[in-house]
């Protein structure tokens, strides 16, 4: 038998090479998990898609009653499929990672030499990857329908959205890292925390529409920044850079404190023994 | 020594699970931890997987110190367990090219070829593990922990709630295994005749300590029983 096969002996060596295909192969259940189950691809893309008809349809109505619309029909179109990228980025950790507490897998992923933070980024790419199975849809459905392109904006377009993909990863690994700390009771999480920052985020208003007092609050995250920057392109102000260094700042402090709190949890996790106890 | 632990204490709060437990397994041995519910065993197995820290003392596997440099043996060690799953909605053939990447097995559709054939699994390849029986998951599960060929394999409660003939199946596997690489074994199990077939040691163990440490022939001699279980039994209910 032996000599007929391959011998199965692993590889020892250590590296950013063994790191990547441990962090591949996470993904790579992912990808399984998509590639067997259509209807999930499908539900990836029918929220946005939705949200687009929706948001679309309201654009065209406001575009004859509202100078301020009627300025850049796109304003709101390209704040809801700008919105959907941070929600599906942050929904795109938090899912993967329930998947693995439903599937009560934890316990053996993390008997093989998987660390944390390979993990942690095998979910950032899963994320990547959800976003845009789910965005790119309703952004290109927005043509034909209402005969708008967010991809006109041109390069600002590619820093909102690593900068909205970005702060989502953040907030998807602090709720999956309370998720792991407090139990698949606290699930909901994933679908209500985002939900809080939309109000201060800017997403469809100026900043200063808001109170005085919750204006520093707003502009305290990543995606008020960005909503803004969006808001200048649109109205033909050109690229803000302020905006932009300041939501890269607050994404690099809020990413760390993502991953540190997600580590921070792991680590209570192996003192509490939850890895071999967490799922549903 | 394949494992070296020294004064092992786990507390969950006020909790004692295991108690200053020292033991050394010889490499290529088959070792049980045997012991009632709450003996302390699968913490036991966790903290030798580096799944759970220990509250205090030490634990040395395959010569790394598993709280300071676990990561450089787990490529060499494998675990399976009714506690934990694979990921249901993958097939047989995925959960394994998984793993196998996970572990960094080279030539790897060649191993989940031979294991396939192995362990009789050439029928399920491409089915949803969520579709098998419970023996079926038990052959999968096994396939995932031999799929780097570990050194080390701890297997918690191996043949749990399987019937009698799948049972002596994955028995017969275990001990080829073993027979084939030299690996060593651990196993924490409540079935007294699995024991006496595989294991040449048998850690008893009650209330989080070892109770007593010999041969199935040895504590069967030193009892005054017929068999494992009537030890067992004598074990438990006379603390």
């Amino acid at each position: 038998m032996r000599d007929r096969h391959a011998s199965p002996r692993t590889v020892t060596r250590q590296g950013l090479g063994e790191s990547l295909n441990r962090s591949y192969a996470v993904l790579l259940r992912h990808v399984y998990l998509l590639r067997g189950s259509w209807p999930r691809v499908l539900e990836l893309a029918y929220w946005p898609v939705m949200q687009m008809i929706l948001w679309g349809f309201i654009t065209q109505f406001f575009t004859g009653h509202s100078e301020w619309v009627a300025q850049a029909a796109g304003l709101l179109l390209a704040a809801v499929l700008l919105w959907d990228v941070l929600f599906r980025a942050q929904l795109g950790v938090t899912l993967p990672f329930y998947e693995e507490l439903y599937s009560r897998n934890l316990g053996h992923l993390f008997v093989s030499p998987l660390r944390p933070w390979e993990l942690i980024a095998s979910l950032l790419g899963i994320s990547t990857l959800r976003t845009l199975i789910g965005v790119v849809p309703a952004a290109l459905l927005a043509i034909p329908l209402y005969q708008y392109s967010i991809f006109t904006m041109g390069l600002p377009l590619i820093v909102f959205f690593v900068q909205l993909l970005v702060t989502g990863w953040a907030l998807g690994l602090m709720i999956s890292g309370l998720v792991l700390r407090f139990g698949l009771g606290a699930q909901s999480l994933a679908w209500v925390a985002i939900f809080a920052l939309a109000p201060i985020s800017g997403i469809y208003y100026p900043i200063e529409v808001l109170p005085g007092w919750l204006q520093p609050l707003a502009l305290a995250l990543p995606s008020a920044h960005v909503f803004e920057g969006m808001r200048a392109v649109l109205l033909d102000e050109g690229f803000h850079t302020g905006h932009f260094a300041a939501a890269m700042a607050l994404n690099v402090v809020y990413l760390v404190l993502g991953a540190a709190l997600f580590m921070r949890v792991f680590a209570l996790a192996r003192e509490r023994g939850l890895l071999l106890h967490s799922g549903e | 020594m394949a494992i070296e632990v020294s004064e092992l204490t786990k507390n969950f709060g006020p909790a004692t699970a295991v108690d200053a437990v020292s033991f050394d397994i010889a490499t290529g041995s088959a070792t049980a931890l045997l012991g009632p519910n709450g003996a302390g065993k699968t913490t036991t197995l966790a903290m030798l997987l580096g799944l759970m820290t220990p509250t205090f003392g030490h634990i040395r596997v395959l010569g790394a110190d598993m709280l300071r440099d676990r990561y450089a043996v787990l490529n060499r060690m494998n675990y399976a367990s009714p506690y934990i799953d694979l990921p249901q909605r993958l097939t047989v053939r995925e959960n394994l090219l998984v793993y196998g990447r996970l572990y960094g097995v080279r030539r790897l559709k060649a191993r989940i070829y031979q294991l396939a054939e192995e362990l009789e699994l050439e029928a399920l390849i491409n089915r949803p593990y969520r579709e098998l029986s419970a023996g079926q998951r038990t052959r999968v599960a096994l396939a995932k922990a031999l799929i780097n060929e570990p050194e080390l394999l701890l297997l918690d409660e191996p043949t749990a709630s399987l019937d009698p003939d799948t049972g002596d199946r994955i028995r017969g596997w275990l001990e080829a295994y073993r027979a084939r690489t030299g690996a060593t074994m651990v196993l924490a199990s409540h079935n007294m005749p699995e024991v006496e077939r595989l294991c040449d040691r048998v850690l008893m163990m009650r209330g989080g300590r070892i109770v007593d440490d010999g041969t199935p022939d040895g504590l069967r001699a030193r009892y005054g029983r017929r068999n494992l279980e009537e030890v067992f039994l004598d074990i438990a209910r006379h603390a």
